[in-house]
């Protein structure tokens, strides 16, 4: 097999939810070896979230955990315990990284903030992520994604100009923070083969969300120009928007970029009498008119199947594309070539979908090959063989429920 | 500016990319890497995108290539001339990094490609960002920012029923994310790269970049056999007959704007005290009466009726309206409820929460005349900051310091350059 690139990379995490375990994911596929700590008492609020397997609302069942820590082991911990603090500490001198995305102040709580961590292990990279912050007023904000989505503004401009603004499903500022953190954990590796020194770094997954708004928020404040919503409308283009198809609630994309497109569109299209009107052959004239262009296009596409209508624009070297579903994508014949897809065999959950990073790295390619834990099921190996407990230790830890079991777990979940 | 130590100081890169890529150079150089941008000579078609300063359209003045551009210094390079080709060959000795957003196979016909590139420096990483990747069947297919989205699933789970839809309006949202993933995968092969001595091709795909901001959608099409769908304002639970579809609000009208308010409970403990938070909040006030003391343990989304949920949503309604987003937040944080104000830009930027983070950071633009704000650090890192470190370039601002000063061309021979339209 070909070295991966964070071979004896050592990764404590302690993140739960979404943003905080990509991070170790992403180290953890690349060749580190990442310890996910969870307890049995307090679940992972992705373990209660579905989908569960059979929709059957257990704790090793939710396949939206998984998604976020292949390839990691999972050890059980009850933090909250005295005696955690001995595990902690071996954890702690073992690793080259420290990451949580608990809510402002736990970790210290714990006696696991960045300073007691580098008592420890002085080397150690220590990063926190969390929704707003470690500090300002607002810092103890309670919400989820949702909740930050319309903080971050995301809601107020996602829909239609004569609406209101909508929910965003995703949690969107989750799809953004992590990738920065990755990018600064490995500058601070970079920077402590050079040194010799660890580092703290903090994130509110807020303003790392807030950078994908960096046009809009200068045309705020240069010219207070406020964005609203636009629909699928584009300040330059015309047509440009989702129109209906044949089928049920199927949708196609297209997008027309300049005069020359849409003459080839109109070609495409056959032609049709409406498409001579000289009032369509500048963008200046399709955009005075877009409600009547928009409601032509999608007469045309109406008759067809969205797949129909991509294969003839992009033939025609029109951009256009499906209005993909989930089901749409698990097919998708495109990231069936990419391999985006992983199928691993989750002891509980059984076959499922993992979906690999984005770019393709052509020497040191992701290998993505363990599902995700349950809950505490590396606890043998690694309590053993990293942490270095006697069997005595570990016997005498679990009965005292420093190490959780099944039992201290809820039997079914919240479903949230 | 005071020099400070970075994450990236000592990664050279150099930046081919148009809108599709250019936040990846961006993100390295805030980062600290020293980002050379080229482009075409008389300036990337990318300055042409708004919106611009003071809206006037001129390829000095685009607002989206300030964003897009900072930390970089620019150059003008023709690629496409053989003399310009040369040049690019002896900066891309100096470079750690190429980042490039052409259709596959464009650089291998100029003979600047991945490989080509290799054998003028062995350790060198090439990003590719493109639409769908380098290979496979849509790999030369075309894709705007909506495309992207579209394509990679994101249109879908947005919108309200009964319309088309849509791409979030705060464009470009799909180019970011190809852009960001470019910018983390060339720190990977960077990574690689410092401690081996071994170079890479990273290819990078908007589509998969767009897949992995979907959430939990992917599993729930694969474990449940559900779509998911954007469902504007409201919140939808499928039920067994005869109880069928439930929907409840989400999204509430307030003073000034709007408010995503969740409330319920259940089984789910957080959101029952929350709702029992804001209830009790209204009840102060005199309003939410008929729900004093309500259990919202007891809001059994198995066993509730659309008439109880349209009256929840009313009453709950009555009282957000009367609130304005600042005192929601305000009330949300002292008192701990799961809601939150639909922000505009405005109110982002006037956030005192933000204000206290000094998130928001003041870049000088000199030719201008003034300091512009822009969105300030993704993660904060005191002893290595993200930074600013200078506004976007103008066109060929930096000719000088790196045609002369690097490679040692004379003014004179840039002048020819010039006349022959390489530079």
């Amino acid at each position: 097999m070909t070295k991966q690139i964070f071979e004896g990379l050592r990764v404590a995490d302690f993140c739960w939810a979404a943003a905080g375990p990509q991070v170790g994911r992403e180290l953890a596929e690349h060749g580190a070896t990442v310890i996910r700590v969870e307890s049995h008492r307090r679940l992972d609020i992705l373990r209660s979230s579905p989908p569960f397997k059979d929709s059957i609302p257990t704790f090793n069942r939710s396949a939206f955990f998984t998604q976020y820590n292949a390839n990691k082991y999972g050890i059980s911990l009850d933090l909250g315990n005295p005696r955690a603090r001995e595990v902690t500490r071996r954890l702690i001198s073992w690793a080259d990284i420290v990451g949580e995305s608990m809510g402002p102040g736990a970790m210290a709580k714990l006696g696991l903030d960045y300073e007691s961590c580098r008592k420890i292990n002085p080397q150690i990279i220590y990063f926190s992520t969390c929704m707003l912050g470690q500090y300002g007023p607002h810092r103890d904000f309670r919400g989820v994604g949702t909740h930050v989505n319309a903080l971050g503004g995301f809601c107020a401009v996602t829909g239609w100009p004569d609406s209101e603004p909508t929910q965003i499903f995703t949690a969107y500022s989750d799809y953004i923070s992590p990738w920065y953190t990755l990018i600064a954990v490995m500058g601070a590796l970079l920077r402590r083969r050079k040194t010799g020194v660890g580092m703290y770094m903090e994130q509110s997954q807020l303003e790392a969300a807030v950078s994908f708004l960096g046009p809009h928020v200068l045309d705020y404040a240069v010219n207070h120009n406020l964005l609203n919503r636009r629909g699928n409308r584009d300040r330059y283009m015309s047509p440009h928007g989702v129109y209906p198809c044949r089928g049920s609630d199927r949708w196609v994309a297209l997008a027309v970029t300049s005069d020359e497109d849409w003459q080839r569109l109109c070609h495409v299209m056959g032609n049709p009498e409406w498409t001579k009107d000289p009032r369509y052959d500048s963008v200046v004239g399709r955009k005075e008119n877009e409600d009547e262009v928009d409601r032509l296009i999608g007469d045309w596409t109406k008759d067809f199947l969205p797949e129909q209508v991509l294969a003839m624009l992009q033939g025609a070297g029109i951009a256009a594309g499906v209005v993909q579903t989930g089901d749409d994508l698990l097919g998708d014949p495109q990231l069936k070539h990419r391999e985006h897809y992983h199928a691993l065999n989750h002891p509980v959950i059984g076959s499922h979908s993992y979906h690999a990073p984005a770019y393709r790295l052509s020497q040191t390619p992701c290998v993505i090959d363990k599902p995700a834990p349950c809950v505490g099921e590396h606890n043998q190996y690694v309590y053993k063989d990293i942490l270095g407990f006697s069997d005595d230790e570990i016997a005498d830890m679990l009965v005292n429920g420093v190490i959780t079991t099944d039992a201290d777990a809820p039997t079914t979940v919240t479903v949230s | 500016m005071e020099k400070k130590e970075t994450l990236l100081g000592g990664c050279r890169v150099l930046d081919l990319t148009n809108e599709l890529g250019l936040l990846a150079g961006k993100v390295l150089g805030d980062f600290g890497a020293d980002v050379i941008k080229i482009e075409k000579p008389g300036g990337d078609p990318s300055r042409n995108i708004g919106p611009f300063y003071k809206d006037i359209p001129d390829p000095e003045k685009s607002l989206f290539w300030f964003a897009t551009n900072t930390s970089k210094r620019g150059i003008t390079l023709n690629i496409e001339n053989h003399e310009g080709r040369e040049l690019f060959r002896r900066l891309v000795k100096t470079a750690d990094i190429v980042l490039e957003s052409f259709e596959p196979g464009y650089l291998n016909n100029l003979g600047i490609g991945y490989s080509d590139l290799k054998a003028v420096k062995p350790e060198i990483i090439m990003t590719s960002i493109t639409p769908f990747g380098q290979t496979g069947p849509y790999a030369h297919y075309r894709a705007t920012d909506l495309i992207g989205a579209a394509m990679g699933g994101m249109v879908r789970i947005l919108g309200e029923l009964g319309r088309p839809p849509v791409r979030m309006s705060c464009d470009p949202q799909a180019y970011f994310h190809a852009a960001l993933h470019g910018a983390l995968g060339s720190v990977m092969a960077y990574y690689h790269q410092q401690l081996t001595g071994e170079g890479q091709h990273v290819d990078v795909s908007m589509q998969d970049s767009v897949e992995l901001t979907l959430m939990n959608a992917l599993e729930i099409a694969e474990l449940m056999k559900v779509n998911v769908i954007g469902t504007g304002q409201v919140s939808i639970s499928v039920r067994p007959p005869p109880l069928g579809i439930l929907m409840g609000r989400v999204v509430f009208p307030c003073k000034d704007g709007y408010a995503i308010v969740t409330v319920g409970g259940g089984a789910f403990v957080g959101m029952a005290k929350s709702s029992a938070i804001l209830v009790r909040w209204a009840n102060e006030e005199g309003m939410c009466l008929e729900f004093k003391d309500f259990d919202f343990s007891q809001w059994d989304m198995s066993k509730i009726t659309q008439d109880e949920t349209d009256r929840k949503d009313r009453t709950i309604g009555e009282f957000i309206k009367t609130k304005t987003k600042a005192e929601l937040m305000e009330g949300a944080v002292q008192r701990g409820i799961m809601l939150a104000p639909c922000n505009t830009i405005d109110d982002l930027i006037n956030s005192p929460h933000l204000h206290e983070r000094n998130y928001w950071e003041a870049v000088e633009h000199p030719e201008l005349g003034e300091s512009i704000t822009y969105h300030g650090a993704p993660i904060k890192i005191s002893d290595a900051p993200w930074r600013i470190s200078r506004r976007a370039p103008l066109i060929g601002e930096h000719n000088r310091e790196i045609f002369e000063s690097e490679l040692g061309l004379s003014l004179e021979q840039m002048g020819v350059l010039k006349a022959n339209g390489v530079i």
